[in-house]
């Protein structure tokens, strides 16, 4: 885990600043992307993500970390998905009150781990859960407006079929036969097609998405809720991949 | 700058003056690793205290747990914006370790060092005079893997990344040395109460 790409070494201070919303437009019934258009826009790598500041009249403040769902190559706005939580703070605010125009304070990039460039090379081995997935589709999305070809598979886990983020995109991208692939499992419901899986990821399932693959992954990128990653880092080591390949980022208990 | 339609759910009143600037209060323990939590076993567990790069005394887990035991009771904070009141651990003072060591300070930096490669600069000054503790315990039971287990260097008064997980060294170091956060943007110090979560807060 310790080598450091030269490259996301922060150089100055990631100052605050405004940023308008430009647009909102649902992705599944409890996510939407919304995208942002700051002040002083900024580059950013892959994977990285961007906090995000909402300020009471009282002057109370509530603070978010959100990851960048866009590809570097379109840093005029940055596009993010916020998933509704009833019992939440924030996003009840983004999806009941927030409209275009409004303004909100943001700060970013963040975060220089979980971060990959078509110059890092590959294969790749993205596996994501919910919403886990937003900055595997960064990278997936860079890798695609660089027409690169190198190998990459994602895996992501989702609760039923409509409940995929950015699914017709995903599938889009698969179609190009361009060295992605793709194999989504639907946890409670039947997989659709015949290369995707519905249950939990297990050894098999690894053992499965590593054939699939060229060659062993340089790297692999896990993102989700820190059960599911920590079960698909450890099952990951059991198959052979070293430790140090393997990025991981992770929410809640 | 007020954000049109936000009132937020503000915090409890009973957390004032005990939560910094911009943190929440939570009641779970989030996990948050950068990679695979390393597979550590207490039998073949070392502990290793350096001056630079030439090793002043190691131990053994046995060793290491023979030493004199201490408890804290205190609350933590993440720079992901929760904080976590009266939690419990018990291990082993720095104090302690340089006290059996029979050192003293040979520098006014530290890098604390992990078995996943992790590192994480701290002033000697937030070490001492029983400020930081190696943990072996966490609410009487042995830390679990995920929180850093079998020990993880607590500095409860910095924010959490400072509380190296899975340790097995403390190194000091001539300089002020950036850790694995640190040389990736997070702030060298990392005082919650003055919001150093970044380079240049």
């Amino acid at each position: 885990m310790t080598d450091l790409d030269p490259t996301t070494l922060p150089s100055a201070a990631v100052r605050w600043q405004t940023a308008a919303i430009a647009k909102i437009e649902p992705n599944t019934p409890r996510v939407s992307s919304f995208w942002f258009k700051p002040t002083v826009p900024f580059a950013f790598k892959a994977g990285q993500h961007i906090d995000i500041r909402l300020t009471a009249p009282d002057g109370y403040r509530a603070q978010r970390s959100y990851s960048i769902a866009s590809a570097p190559e379109d840093s005029d706005l940055v596009e993010i998905t916020i998933e509704r939580l009833d019992d939440g703070e924030v996003s009840p605010f983004f999806h009941d009150v927030a409209q275009v125009g409004d303004e909100i304070e943001l700060r970013g990039p963040l975060g220089g781990h979980f971060v990959w460039s078509v110059a890092d090379g590959g294969p790749l081995l993205l596996i994501g859960g919910g919403s886990g997935v937003v900055p595997l589709v960064s990278m997936l999305r860079h890798r695609a407006a660089q027409k690169s070809s190198v190998p990459m598979l994602l895996f992501y886990s989702a609760r039923t079929w409509d409940e995929v983020i950015f699914r017709d995109e995903l599938l889009a991208m698969h179609d190009a036969r361009d060295g992605f692939e793709l194999a989504f499992s639907i946890t409670r419901e039947p997989a659709r097609r015949p290369i995707d899986f519905s249950r939990r990821l297990d050894m098999p399932i690894i053992a499965e998405l590593l054939q699939r693959l060229p060659a062993n992954p340089a790297r692999a990128f896990l993102c989700g809720a820190n059960r599911f990653v920590e079960q698909a880092a450890q099952g990951l080591i059991d198959a052979g991949l070293p430790p140090p390949h393997i990025r991981t980022e992770r929410f809640g208990v | 700058m007020a954000t049109r339609g936000f009132f937020g759910r503000h915090n409890d009143p009973g957390t004032e003056g005990r939560l910094p600037p911009g943190q929440h209060l939570t009641h779970d323990f989030p996990v948050l690793s950068a990679g695979p939590t390393p597979r550590v076993k207490t039998e073949s567990w070392t502990f290793t205290l350096k001056d630079g790069p030439k090793p002043i005394a190691k131990w053994t887990w046995d060793e290491f747990n023979a030493l004199p035991q201490t408890k804290f009771l205190r609350d933590i904070h993440c720079v992901t914006t929760w904080s976590k009141f009266d939690t419990n651990w018990e291990g082993v003072l720095v104090d302690d370790i340089l006290e059996a060591a029979g050192v003293e300070a040979s520098t006014a930096y530290t890098l604390a060092h992990s078995y996943d490669g992790y590192s994480t600069n701290v002033p000697f000054a937030d070490l001492t005079h029983g400020r930081a503790m190696v943990a072996l315990r966490y609410e009487g039971q042995p830390i679990t893997p995920e929180h850093g287990g079998p020990a993880r260097l607590l500095v409860p008064h910095l924010y959490f990344w400072k509380s190296a997980k899975w340790v097995n060294a403390l190194q000091f170091t001539s300089r002020d040395e950036a850790g694995f956060w640190e040389l990736r943007g997070y702030h060298i110090y990392g005082d919650p109460w003055r919001e150093q979560r970044f380079t240049g807060d």
